[in-house]
């Protein structure tokens, strides 16, 4: 049984196990903002079934003074709420830890566990006495635990209640009865309880220059920040909020105040084939145009992808991944669509993939995507995922510098046709494998036919060998220069490395981070590179060349990351080793720790003592 | 901006529009077709109609999909950008670009595999969006680019070169896109091009989706006796129900029609159609009543041709939108990225 002393201020797994639909994601929503107003560092991730009702859902919070905010490798504390899953829940306590239920009615014993405390609470009891009507009654318990959990916690009430009158500024009636709720939960566990638990929570200063949002809305922004005025999709979790965002910040700042009317046209397309179309021929007509999905929404854009690719028509592709194959588990978790995205579409194509790892590359890489997407004219993907995507996250203050010009790529425009002596759309002019490209409705001279045909470099349909293997090859050199303008890897170097390298990417960054620390604080010391965009650059193949193992990282169950490294660079098979979680989760430090560790042979474990 | 073309060698006698243009000008490259393919002569209405209607070429997008028909915007108005999508979706690239570009003029060829096989969904899609373009389904009864198979068009009863008989009923564009709220509805044939030109201006000035279904004969695959999609069977079978007569912006209306036989609709730009009943007893303002007709005309064999339904007022996709007038492709940088102070404000709720 754990002891008091192994539990510090700040540092607490939370599980709060709901049934959906109840209502329990505002009440989560308020506690995490509440941690996060205190200065502490905190996630939040929603662990939510693909069900609109009655199924068990979870919320986990992490506080951690460190700032370690990926997935909390083990929980102190659960709040199960929902008699369905407390089998489950409650093994999940770390031995020691506690369980705060609602003791309205009587815990099965069968469910009893002695080396965890039970914190019962009569929630149902103290809301049925309380309020008036099922619905409110159903809400309220969720804030009565909240109450419960500020005793139990120590978390600053007053900004609690601050939240809560911000909130319901306007609905007194419900600011009244968010009020009593938060109460009775609080006076409840004062009265019953020896409070705080040794896992209490305590002011912090760690916060004030960050914010806390999901990656969509942070990639919604970003889209709006590029410039983007058509955006074309078909729903589809884990990507609808998005679109959502991007609808609700074009409402905002992109309405004409004298008209009315739009400066953006968002179309919700019949399917993603559609999606795909719209975006392209709104990219053909010179608009910045985007397309949020997931990996079947991927799947159906295929064959568009690849006109896209080879008629050399800019556009961009969120794909916010989740658990595949096929539906999958659509509210999970995965980083499975790497291959798809790099290769997408029949025939030899290649594209150019970005991959950020919180809401800030989101926002950031956005607006690359439609930079890279312009300026080399082909599908930009950026690959987000689930946990990503929908997830709080707390990142630093986006930034926006006011000078910021967008990279339009090479686009003749009327003046520059008409000087010219004649116009051939895909002839490279200067060597750089980007022929200048024209757009409808400027100049005569511009016109040319967009084709997913073969063509030669004149534009001209053709099925000469020769004249069509000039223009594939031109497109590979073409998507390969890009390498060295997607966003570098970054690359943790150690003194003393053992010659061993990790090499990760996208949301496993955080769990990544933090196993390192933990492997740095027993000696072993290991370098470490997080992919951020592919076609690889010289970056990625001199970390690989450099170390003697290097061991992949990443969220699916086929070693894709790893693939591609193998195909994409000159690495050996035999130095590469994969450490593969794919259960759905967002990854945390346990299982990269329990992978890495077999990889690290007897020297490493003598340089630990 | 306008560009007018230098004086190229032409016939002296050949007329000039007010752009300077010859219906030459209007042409494409040569056609690759088979020789008396139906898709040709949708081609010749086409330039007719862009040249009549003094349409600036470069003002001009041409969209299709895949197949013979989807070959055809190679062969009319070299200076236009075309776009050849992927089989069955140039819909929704159509309506992409429209939602980006609103200033120019659209006009889609698609084939009845193109259509109504791989690419019902986005052809009934871009009917409900209206999305403001001329669309023309080169309509055969085969998938002609893949050796003559049955297309959805094909009729029960008709019958392929080798033989087979046709058992599966047809889906009907006509009455699909009637019957899916189509603001401008006409069938038409291939070899009657003083029947199309006039339909394909209407349908260029009109605000929406204007649907043309031409019966488009495959001479290799499909113009045997037995096809009820052939040249002959067409020529038999199909009567005019309206004759229309395209009258643009301010110019005088010279042909005279007895009263109560006409019925005159003014186009969005002012132009006006006059829409000529020939036969008797028919309103093409009621959707319903057009309805009813055509499947009673189409359940004796007989296919009725003319802008068979036509609907002015209704809002495009860019009504739907709530579009700002000028194209979205125009709007400078600087009025679409809000800026750091609004970055600032946005992420006030982030805290
Ligand atoms: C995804 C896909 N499947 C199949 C094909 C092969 N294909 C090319 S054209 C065509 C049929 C075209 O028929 P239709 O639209 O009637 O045109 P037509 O040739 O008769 O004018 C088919 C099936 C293709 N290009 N793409
Ligand atoms: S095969 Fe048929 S549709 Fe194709 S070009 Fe020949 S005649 Fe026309
Ligand atoms: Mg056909």
């Amino acid at each position: 049984m754990a002891k008091d002393s192994d539990y510090g201020v700040n540092d607490l797994g939370l599980k709060i196990a709901t049934v959906n639909g109840t209502g329990s994601a505002s009440a989560n929503g308020l506690l995490l903002q509440a941690l996060f107003r205190m200065g502490i560092p905190v996630s939040g991730k929603n662990v939510f079934p693909s069900n609109i009702q009655g199924l068990p859902t979870w919320y986990e919070v992490r506080v951690n003074k460190d700032g370690y905010t990926a997935r909390s490798p083990d929980f102190q504390l659960v709040v199960a709420m929902n008699p369905e899953s407390y089998a489950r829940d409650i093994e999940e306590v770390v031995s020691g830890g506690w369980v705060l239920y609602d003791n309205t009615r009587k815990l099965d014993d069968e469910f009893r566990r002695d080396d965890v405390t039970f914190l019962g609470i009569p929630l149902a009891g103290m809301c049925v006495e309380h309020f008036q009507g099922s619905r409110i009654r159903i809400l309220m318990k969720n804030i009565t635990y909240v109450g419960a959990l500020v005793a139990l916690l120590d978390i600053d009430m007053d900004v609690v209640k601050g939240m809560l009158q911000e909130k319901f500024a306007a609905k007194q009636h419900l600011m009244d009865a968010n009020f009593t709720a938060i109460a009775l939960g609080h006076e409840y566990a004062e009265e019953h309880f020896d409070c705080p638990l040794p896992i209490r929570l305590e002011a912090m200063d760690q916060t004030r220059d960050c914010v806390m949002v999901t990656g969509n809305a942070a990639a919604a922004l970003g889209c709006v920040y590029a410039g983007a005025t058509v955006g074309a999709w078909y729903p589809i979790t884990p990507a609808t909020s998005l679109m959502d965002g991007f609808t609700e910040y074009c409402h905002r700042f992109r309405v004409d105040p004298d008209t009315g009317k739009n400066n953006f046209c968002i179309l919700q397309a019949e399917d993603e084939l559609a999606a795909a179309g719209m975006v392209i021929g709104a990219s053909w007509m010179g608009a910045r145009a985007f397309s949020p999905t997931a990996g079947p929404g991927i799947s159906l854009m295929s064959e568009f992808i690849g006109l896209a690719y080879y008629a050399e028509v800019p556009c961009v592709f969120f794909d916010i991944q989740r658990t595949g194959p096929s539906t999958g588990m659509p509210t999970r978790t995965q980083q499975s669509d790497l291959m798809l995205c790099a290769y997408a579409s029949h025939g030899d194509t290649k594209h150019i993939v970005l991959f950020p790892a919180d809401p800030k590359e989101c926002f950031e890489f956005s607006v690359q995507a439609f930079d890279l997407a312009e300026r080399f004219q082909t599908p930009t993907f950026v690959v987000s995922d689930l946990d990503i995507g929908m997830n709080d996250w707390m990142i630093p203050k986006l930034e926006w510098d006011d000078s910021f010009k967008p990279d339009r790529g090479k686009v003749l425009g009327a003046d520059e046709l008409e000087k010219a002596e004649n116009f051939y759309r895909y002839l490279d002019l200067d060597g750089d494998h980007i022929p200048p490209r024209s757009l409808p409705g400027v100049h005569p001279k511009g016109a040319y036919f967009t084709r997913g045909s073969g063509h030669d470099k004149y534009g001209q349909y053709t099925e000469d060998s020769d004249a069509y293997v000039e223009v594939m090859d031109r497109l590979l050199a073409k998507v390969k220069s890009a390498a060295d303008r997607v966003p570098a890897p970054e690359v943790y170097r150690t003194d003393g490395g053992l010659g061993v390298g990790i090499v990760s990417i996208g949301g496993c960054h955080w769990a990544v981070l933090e196993a390192r620390d933990t492997f740095a604080a027993e000696g072993v010391h290991l370098d470490y590179l997080r992919i951020r965009g592919f076609p690889f650059n010289e970056t990625v193949e001199q970390f690989l060349k450099d170390h003697d193992t290097v061991i992949v990282i990443e969220q699916n169950r086929d070693e894709q990351l790893k693939n591609l490294l193998l195909l994409e660079t000159s690495c050996a098979k035999e130095k590469l080793q994969s450490v593969r979680y794919y259960g759905g989760q967002p990854l945390s430090k346990g299982y990269v720790i329990e992978g890495v560790t077999p990889f690290l042979t007897r020297e490493h474990e003598e340089a630990k003592q | 901006m306008s560009y007018i073309k230098k004086p190229v060698a032409r016939h002296p006698k050949l007329k000039v529009n007010s752009l300077g243009l010859t219906v030459r000008d209007y042409e494409g490259s040569m056609s690759t077709l088979c020789a008396g393919c139906g898709h040709d002569g949708v081609t010749a209405a086409l330039i007719q109609a862009f040249f009549e209607l003094e349409v600036e070429p470069h003002r001009l997008a041409k969209l299709s999909g895949i197949g013979c028909s989807s070959k055809t915007p190679s062969y009319f108005v070299s200076e236009a950008h075309g776009f050849n999508a992927v089989h069955g979706r140039m819909p929704s690239v159509a309506a992409g670009a429209n939602a980006a570009h609103r200033d120019l003029l659209y006009v889609g060829i698609s084939g009845d595999g193109d259509s109504l096989s791989i690419g019902l969904g986005q052809f009934c899609h871009a009917i409900r969006r209206n999305v403001n373009m001329l669309y023309i389904l080169e309509n055969n009864g085969v998938y002609g680019l893949t050796k003559g198979q049955f297309s959805a068009s094909a009729d029960i009863g008709s019958t392929s070169k080798g033989g087979v008989v046709n058992r599966q009923g047809p889906i009907d564009p006509v009455n699909t896109a009637l019957s899916l709220g189509a603001t401008f509805v006409a069938r038409s044939f291939s070899g009657d091009k003083d029947q199309l030109v006039p339909i394909m201006k209407s349908g260029l000035r009109h605000n929406g989706f204007a649907f043309v279904d031409v019966i488009s004969p495959c001479v290799t695959f499909n113009d045997h006796q037995g096809s009820t999609k052939s040249y002959a069977h067409t020529r038999s079978h199909m009567h005019e129900v309206i004759e229309t007569d395209f009258v643009p912006l301010r110019s005088e209306i010279t042909t005279e029609y007895s009263e109560g036989s006409m019925q005159s609709v003014t186009m969005h730009d002012g132009s006006v159609v006059k829409l000529h009943k020939v036969a008797g007893e028919y309103d093409p303002t009621d959707r319903r009543a057009v309805l009813d007709y055509l499947v009673d005309v189409g359940s004796r064999g007989e296919i009725a041709t003319g802008l068979l339904y036509l609907e002015e007022a209704g809002d495009d996709m860019h009504g739907f939108e709530n579009t700002v007038d000028e194209p979205l492709v125009e709007i400078p940088f600087a009025d679409l990225c809000p800026g750091s102070k609004a970055l600032e404000e946005v992420q006030k709720e982030w805290w």
